[in-house]
């Protein structure tokens, strides 16, 4: 039987083979001498290096007005770049697979999941979420219409409910109720808030007439 | 001065921090140093673990444990004689495999990528043992359960039905429904020192979460302290303290280190409950005039081999309606499947969707409206107990949800009315469920410039509990709403109990309604009146008066005998209007009214939004929801958003939701009974026999999918 590689080992391929060599070459040095917890951290000090130098790409994006530049792994959604990184907790997760829309969020303008973005492909854009809307202490209109109408419950979806609303009535969806609730589909809400939420849509459309 | 009053349609007062991102969630505290936790799934159904590979894992750039039934820190709770025994599913205690997707490994990492993909590396070996998930085939081994208040119920006749002049005999099928609430199950954890544990985590009770924690890991409940201030939705699946959460604190101890652990979507179909599958048969025999002679209801629901899911699916025959004769009959049903848990409306919705279907079937036997047939069984009190009613608006429900419907436009004949090339019906769903109260207390403190607030570790799923505790401070203080916050959602908050049962607004509303009672009988003698005075007094001087920087109060509420001298339930009506499209088997409920008898109502705007959400629910039940399961593998073949179809928007029509408002007399001070369950309750079989009344064809398994509708003749 032929030798079995890395990548059918299920070894890490990418940067797995650097890594397993200075963990273990870091571990047989150390491990005479020094208890556990401390060859751990070494470990992770030479892991973040690595991470930093190899692994990391470089983006650059504006969020809600302001400038960021991160180094982000590759695979790191821009999702959870806003969530875990940014501290912009208000885009929520709720699949994590673009199938719930609560992590609608505008980018350069356009309602897209933030959940099957990742962060890397959205070097030089402008993203505006849910934290982003009001300006000041200034509410939304559609932010408002949402409390007026109580078009939430547990108030999980309505960060992307709002997102892709404000977005609806710039795409000029809402032209009729049916319009309006087939384009905004995407946002589950299963507290079934659907029809107040539609009012509140209605009603900023037609401030706006 | 003017107050805001109950009844009053107030604005959430969360509701700013809902609508600009600001309401933080479980798994949303930045807390230093934080890690995640990713477990690791069985790919086997049932059997046992023979070996592990964690090398790869363990060596897997930024891990800091890997957590396997080999090598995992006993929990005290988990171990055979402990004090306080863990019930359920104890992960990493022991090699047992009982489900497919029951974690075997938690990996803890840096990062939520490291963890997610360090997690894919892990392997396991296993001996596989013969499995079983198929309900239908497993059908005949179904057991009574242990609990006493399961086993078989007789009043007057067993099967009487059977001698009846007009029989309905028919067996009703429910898949298996998630809960799925739009939040992801997710817990932080972290420990300060060895007897201190923190959590964050989604729970509808923080107290319940407390005693679950602290007993498993052998601490003083005091030590342990759960915040779950905002939670986002759960239906029953945060009722209680799940095995990852426990896992979570696990590994807290091991790394040392907070450690936040989310589940997946897909996860959260084994993991956290679901609404289980389940046969009801119903046999009901009536007079012609249409009189019952005798009701009975069977179930049969399946339940996990490691624990036993039990709920009040057949409850609702022995008290909805008059009936010399009913009895029923319980059964689960023990699959290698994850364990239940109750769903929004629970076993009341199950069986509610049973038996209100075959009294429409009854109805058309008898050549009788349905509402008609309703009334000539109408009972004023309580068969099941021989007890009176607290309070029943059911009657004024069938009038006024019949009015608002335009029940004179249904057809007696099914299938003779059209619009256009769509066939229409209307049809009528009832239910029940259960008001109750339990032991609460509330913290007040009135502060010198005229500001209250208000504690009680209760929570607040969606149903708006902080709003409406405020109305109900408002109205007994006689202030106004924006001078009073309503804090919930932390255990080290006065005791209050789990948010399941529709028994929020009547426990704390009542706990709420007296510490307020409470201050201002306070408030009078130091003002040096009496306490009962009513006299209008402005708080804040009193207090600078006396220098006081601070008037603290603690009042406990709770029940008397109220529940043994009387049946105290909220009663519904549902109503839908539905087009079915004769080529394509599509249904479209174009109108649904909801009207409920639930006491009074505290919160008007909250109260029919809450109504509203009910009914989508039940939309979901009956139209387009269930949990598909591959028997060959004992997996869910559709454990996402995508295949698992909960209403989308343009599922959903405009809802009315009409209440009787009449404060009950007895439950408690403020008289209201509950929404939470009731909302959902009845929903499907009205959908299910307004789809009967268009198109003639009776479907009794749901989901009513378009093939189900082409396919029955």
């Amino acid at each position: 039987m032929s030798k079995k590689t890395n990548q059918e080992k299920g070894e890490p391929l990418l940067g797995g083979s650097r890594r397993d060599f200075l963990k273990q070459s870091s571990l047989l040095s150390a491990m005479a001498l020094t208890p556990g917890p401390v060859i751990k951290a070494a470990e992770e000090q030479w892991d973040e290096k690595i991470a930093d130098v190899f692994e990391k790409v470089q983006v650059n994006l504006e969020v809600n007005g302001v400038m960021h530049s991160v180094k982000v792994e590759p695979r790191v959604t821009l999702l959870d770049l806003l969530r875990e990184e940014l501290n912009l907790t208000g885009s929520k997760k709720g699949c994590d697979r673009g199938q719930c829309g609560a992590c609608t969020v505008h980018v350069n303008g356009v309602r897209i999941n933030s959940c099957l973005s990742l962060a890397v492909t959205n070097t030089g854009k402008k993203i505006t979420t849910i934290e982003g809307l009001a300006t000041n202490d200034q509410l939304h209109p559609m932010q408002e219409a949402f409390i007026k109408h109580d078009g939430f419950q547990c108030g999980y979806c309505t960060s992307g409910q709002i997102m892709s609303a404000v977005a609806l009535v710039k795409e000029g969806r809402t032209q009729s109720r049916e319009q309006i609730s087939e384009f905004m589909s995407g946002n589950i809400c299963r507290c079934g808030a659907y029809s107040n939420i539609v009012k509140a849509i209605q009603e900023v459309k037609n401030s706006q007439l | 001065m003017k107050h805001d009053m109950i009844g009053d349609p107030l604005n959430r007062v969360d509701g700013r921090l809902k609508v600009t991102g600001g309401a933080t969630y479980s798994g949303e505290y930045k807390i230093p140093g934080l890690t995640y936790g990713v477990l690791v799934p069985a790919t086997i159904t049932s059997g046992t673990l023979v070996s592990m590979d964690t090398k790869a894992a363990e060596r897997a750039p930024g891990v800091l444990a890997v957590i396997t039934p080999f090598n995992a820190p006993k929990v005290p709770g988990f171990q055979p004689g402990a004090a306080k025994p863990v019930k359920g599913l104890k992960l990493f205690n022991d090699d047992q495999v009982h489900f497919n997707g029951q974690p075997i490994a938690l990996v803890v990492a840096e990062t939520f990528e490291r963890a997610t993909y360090a997690a894919s590396l892990v392997k396991a070996t296993y001996k596989a043992a013969p499995f079983e998930t198929d309900f239908h085939k497993n059908f005949d081994k179904g057991v009574v359960p242990n609990e006493g208040k399961y086993k078989d119920y007789v009043r007057g006749e067993a099967d009487a039905y059977k001698n009846a002049p007009v029989i309905v005999e028919q067996d009703y099928m429910l898949p298996s429904e998630m809960h799925n609430p739009m939040e992801l199950h997710v817990t932080i954890a972290f420990w300060d020192g060895d007897d201190k544990v923190t959590l964050y985590t989604k729970s509808q009770g923080v107290i319940g979460s407390q005693r679950a924690i602290a007993g498993a890991f052998g601490l003083d409940p005091a030590n342990v302290q759960i915040n779950s201030r905002f939670v986002g939705g759960a239906f029953g699946s945060s009722l209680r303290t799940w095995p990852h959460e426990f896992a979570a604190v696990q590994a807290a101890k091991l790394v040392k280190r907070p450690v936040k652990l989310t589940l997946t979507r897909e996860q959260m179909f084994t993991l956290v409950g679901y609404r289980p599958l389940t046969i009801q048969k119903i046999g009901l025999g009536a007079a012609a005039d249409g009189k019952l002679v005798g009701i009975t209801h069977e179930s049969h629901s399946q339940t996990a081999v490691y624990e036993e899911f039990t709920e009040n699916a057949v409850n609702v025959s022995r008290f909805l309606y008059a009936s010399p004769n009913a009895n029923t009959r319980y059964k689960v049903v023990p699959l290698n499947v994850g364990v239940p848990a109750p769903m929004r409306g629970p076993g009341e919705a199950t069986g509610s969707f049973a038996l209100e279907s075959a009294l429409d079937e009854l109805s058309y036997k008898l050549k009788l409206d349905p509402i008609e047939l309703r009334l000539r069984n109408y009972t004023y009190t309580d068969p099941e107990r021989n007890l009176p009613w607290s309070s029943k608006f059911l009657k004024e429900c069938y009038q006024q949800g019949s009015e608002r419907i335009g029940w004179d436009k249904r057809p007696a004949e099914p299938g003779t009315l059209r619009d256009g090339e769509w066939m229409v019906g209307y049809g009528i769903g009832c239910g029940a469920f259960g008001a109750y109260r339990s032991k609460t207390s509330a913290k007040i403190k009135l502060l010198p410039d005229g500001t209250v607030n208000i504690q009680s570790a209760t929570s607040d799923i969606g149903p708006g509990t902080a709003t409406s505790m405020t109305l109900i401070a408002a109205d007994t203080l006689g202030i106004p709403a924006d001078k009073i916050t309503f804090e919930l959602g932390n255990s080290s908050f006065p005791v209050a109990p789990t948010q399941g049962g529709s028994q929020t607004c009547s426990s704390v509303g009542s706990a709420v309604h007296d510490v307020c009672v409470a201050l201002k009988q306070k408030l009078n003698s130091l003002a040096g009146l009496p306490t009962d005075s009513t006299a209008a007094i402005d708080y804040s001087s009193i207090l600078q008066k006396l220098n006081l920087p601070v008037l603290e109060l603690t009042q406990d509420s709770q029940a008397g005998d109220e529940a043994k001298n009387y049946s105290m339930y909220s009663f519904s009506a549902h109503f839908a209007q539905v087009y079915v499209h004769p080529l394509t088997g599509v249904v479209k409920v174009k109108k649904l009214v909801a009207v409920v008898d639930g006491g009074k109502i505290v919160n008007r705007k909250t109260a029919s939004s809450q109504m509203i959400g009910g009914a989508v629910g039940g939309l979901g039940m009956v139209l387009t929801e269930e949990a598909v399961f591959d028997d060959r593998y004992g997996r869910y073949v559709n454990g996402n958003f995508a295949d698992y179809h909960v209403p989308v928007n343009a599922d959903v029509p405009d809802i009315e939701a009409i209440f009787i408002d009449k404060p009950d007399p007895i439950i408690n001070p403020v008289g209201s009974k509950g929404l939470g369950e009731i909302s959902l309750i009845g929903v499907a079989a009205a959908v299910a026999n307004a789809v009967y009344n268009a198109t003639g064809k009776r479907i009794r398994e749901l989901p009513i999918t378009p093939d189900k509708i082409l396919t029955t003749t």
